[in-house]
């Protein structure tokens, strides 16, 4: 054993191959992605490790890879869970052989997410046991758990980490790669009375799963990760206990120094729940106050219990206001919550107004070539009735003015059903689907088969920046590199789109802005489905050695470069536009449109688009 | 020892790596610590901030900071200073960039945002405040990219790290690559 200052989700990749995982997979996700990534790096020779294209593909690999008896982990975050339901929601009824975890991340507030969604609800819903950490330290364990626990009950398993979690530091003691376990897989048995689905099948199934998760609820009762905390003697007379789960814990056990301790039952399986320590705990409790996020899914279990068992404990939480129903818990709100729980209210905030702070939201980089693009087709269009249907990906914030082109955005793969459907109902309408390269593989093919079939009439755009940017630079099928080193042939977005009979297929340089609008205005009148692919690396990989620097003789202060696309390296002072260097890549874009010339790029950009070099500079800090 | 340490800044201004820097040099030292960053969306241009925690002498469980329980705050932007000063301790640490990071939305209309404000509110309400003039510490080290490691060199000379400046230049061993050690021991060590 040693110890590394691990991020939870290091440590969840360094437990998964303690554990002798034998296949690795996902698609990128704040905040599950370096869990993979972390696999990648450490993996030793017999594990096996890629990012599928998209969450379902890799659920069904980890699936496969169980059937054949394999230690799998399957990683995401919870969007991308909905993604991979179908597959998860079968493999819990046909079972699994060797151990298969599903790592899936949540993101109360939400800080990086389209939904506040609760996988431990998920965990209910599919009836698949979960494990919920409230530090890296226990996720370390946690993963271990999973693996031993899949495989006595031939279950998938969860473990459902939450940002906190994923992106907190600690200590971690870890187990040396000699001490890891090796897990041979047995390899893939036929047996179509085990791995094909029919309804007798799931009829079995289903009454076994329910006896297994009953059986479950008095294992996990016994499982120490499942623990009272005991009350001190000043809280015992109160007779009120704290049931929590997940980071929460970290914020009552912080609590408890200063306020005293209660009784506190800390919830590590919420599926299936500890019935007989929750019963334990409740017990000469007049009232609990329950502290987690998202759902209130403890909350709910245990007025369940005291029903059930008939219990006189008023369960307190969020259903009754004392816990916010949305968003994120923190240090302050749950030390609050529970002062006014045992009747010493903390003092009001003395409120004091600050001058009024900057609003940040964030936007695109200098430089990115998203920022070019959006404004092409910006140009291109103007004065047309148009609709710009966004995705998934850093260019949803295309959406920020002044570029303001991002009309809708639903989940990933989306906006190619709306454009398509938008047209059918208003003819007149020139309608856009933007879609990012690594999502255009990961979920808009079906959209170009449906659009294409169907007759629909709208423009792709396919912000092509050879990479997953968002996340933190993941490969994907059209970069060309997997995570097991290996450089393949990239799959063509111009050759997809062909061959599923899309006729105009265009491929031009957002950053070569008058040929970007032409090639839009050709195309967008076109009968059909037509593509625009715009091709030009993320400026955060691809970094040029190029500056821009304004003439303060030529610059007439019209400000048009700032007004028309908002990009953050630019400025207005004393009367003259000004380019932060810290930030600017030497895109171009600001001196292409300068009326008056009074923009320089040196040295000026090389044809192939930029050039790959270092970005880790000491400031640097990639994101 | 205890120490809470906030960093704050604006995505891309390289809060992270200051926040790992602090938490590797006191890993070397055997000081049990814990941090959080923000890391997504937020990193592009908008509001980040890490937290950093280390003691000897109690066990931590959260990696995150409460409000009034910072011993310092290192501010990269005197705005995001204002807005994590209810984190900082009555009698705390506070060291800030005196270069403003305006919003692109400022570029489009005036906002009313001055650094100037942020940082007479700053004087008014922090006792113990370290103003580092960013705009010529940058011009003299020679590198726009460096705020971090001359922020870092202001708090260690406050002597609010709990820190030695040879544990941070460990660190920046262990953690940055070899032809970026002598910018940034320079940027470190720099003193107007």
């Amino acid at each position: 054993m040693h110890s590394e200052f691990l991020m939870g989700n290091e440590a969840i990749a360094l437990g998964a191959l303690a554990a002798g995982v034998n296949l690795v997979c996902g698609y990128p996700g704040t905040p599950s992605t370096e869990v993979l990534e972390t696999v990648a790096k450490r993996r030793g020779e017999g594990v096996y490790v890629e990012w599928s294209v998209n969450e379902k593909v890799a659920m069904e690999m980890a699936g496969g890879a169980a059937y054949a008896g394999a230690r799998a982990l399957v990683t995401m975050k919870q969007m991308g869970l909905n993604v991979a339901s179908d597959p998860l929601m079968c493999l819990e009824y046909i079972g699994v052989k060797g151990g298969l975890v599903v790592l899936v991340a949540d993101d109360p507030g939400p800080i990086s997410s389209q939904t506040e969604q609760d996988t431990r609800s998920f965990a209910a819903f599919s009836k698949v046991p979960l494990f919920d950490p409230s530090s890296a330290e226990e996720a370390y364990q946690m993963v271990q758990e999973a693996f031993e626990l899949s495989e006595k009950y031939q279950t998938p398993v969860f473990l459902r980490p939450t940002t906190r979690v994923s992106h907190g530091y600690a200590s971690v003691r870890v187990k040396d790669p000699e001490e890891y376990t090796v897990h041979i897989p047995e390899g893939f048995v036929r047996d179509s009375s085990r791995w094909v689905i029919f309804p007798r099948l799931s009829f079995n199934a289903h009454r076994k799963i329910e006896e297994r998760n009953e059986a479950l609820q008095d294992d996990f009762s016994e499982n120490p990760l499942n623990r009272i905390e005991p009350e001190d003697a000043a809280a015992a007379p109160l007779r009120k206990g704290v049931a929590v789960g997940g980071f929460s814990y970290t914020y009552v056990m912080e609590a408890r120094k200063k306020l005293g301790a209660l009784r506190t039952l800390k919830v590590s399986t919420p599926f299936p729940f500890p019935e007989k320590k929750a019963v334990e705990f409740l017990s000469g409790l007049d009232e609990v106050l329950c502290v987690e996020e998202l759902d209130p899914v403890i909350e709910r279990e245990l007025i369940y219990l005291c029903g059930k068992y008939g219990l006189k404990t008023k369960i307190l939480g969020k259903m009754t206001g004392q816990i916010p129903r949305s968003g994120e818990n923190s240090r302050d709100s749950v030390t609050a919550a529970l002062a006014a729980f045992i009747g010493r209210p903390l003092p009001p905030e003395e409120a004091e107004t600050p001058p009024p702070l900057p609003v940040r939201p964030p936007v695109l980089c200098a430089g990115c070539p998203h920022r070019a693009s959006f404004y092409a087709v910006k140009q291109a269009m103007k004065g047309r009735k148009t609709v710009f249907c966004g995705d998934i990906g850093c260019y949803t914030l295309g959406n920020a003015m002044p570029l303001d082109m991002v009309d809708t955005c639903l989940c990933m793969g989306a906006g190619l059903g709306i454009a398509q459907s938008l047209n059918h109902l208003e003819k007149d309408r020139s309608c856009f689907a933007f879609v990012g390269d690594s999502t255009f593989f990961a979920s808009a093919l079906p959209g170009v088969v449906n659009a294409v079939y169907n007759q629909a009439e709208f423009t792709l755009i396919v912000l092509d920046n050879s990479t997953t940017a968002m996340t933190g630079h993941q490969p994907h099928p059209g970069t060309g590199k997997t995570m097991m080193n290996q450089v393949v042939e990239k799959i063509s977005i111009e050759n997809i789109l062909r061959g599923i009979g899309v006729t105009a297929v265009e491929t031009v340089d957002p950053l070569d802005h008058a040929h970007a609008v032409e090639t839009v205005r050709s195309i967008a009148d076109l009968p059909g489905v037509k593509a625009v692919i715009f091709r030009s690396p993320c400026v955060a990989l691809f970094r040029a050695e190029a500056q821009a620097t304004v003439d303060p003789e030529k610059c007439i202060g019209c400000k048009k470069c700032i007004r028309e696309i908002g990009c953050p390296a630019l400025s207005f002072r004393d009367g003259k536009v000004h380019v932060d260097p810290a930030q600017c890549n030497g895109c171009t874009l600001c001196a292409q449109l300068c009326p008056v010339k009074a923009i320089e790029v040196t040295p000026p950009p090389t044809p192939a688009g930029g050039n790959p070099s270092d970005s880790a500079t000491a400031g640097g800090n990639k994101a | 020892m205890t120490k809470n340490i906030i960093l704050c800044g604006v995505g891309g201004q390289g809060t992270v790596l200051a926040s790992r820097l602090i938490s590797s040099a006191a890993m070397a030292r055997d000081i049990p610590v814990l941090s959080a960053e923000t890391i997504g969306m937020a990193q592009r241009g908008g509001s980040v901030f890490s937290h950093v925690r280390m003691s000897t002498d109690e066990v931590l469980y959260s990696p995150m900071i409460a409000k009034g329980e910072a011993d310092l705050i290192i501010a990269f932007e005197p705005g995001e200073a204002v807005r994590q000063l209810p984190f900082l301790k009555p009698d705390g640490r506070m060291v800030v960039s005196s270069r403003p990071v305006m919003p692109v939305t400022a570029a489009l209309s005036d906002t009313g945002y001055r650094a100037e404000t942020m940082l007479d509110y700053l004087s008014s309400h922090v006792a113990r405040l370290t103003v580092v003039d960013a705009e010529r510490a940058l011009k003299d080290v020679g590198s726009p990219k460096v705020l971090n490691l001359i922020l870092l060199g202001a708090a260690l000379r406050a002597d609010a790290l709990g820190l030695e400046t040879a544990d941070l230049k460990e660190a920046i061993r262990r953690n940055i690559k070899e032809k970026f050690h002598a910018l940034n021991f320079r940027a470190l060590e720099y003193e107007p």
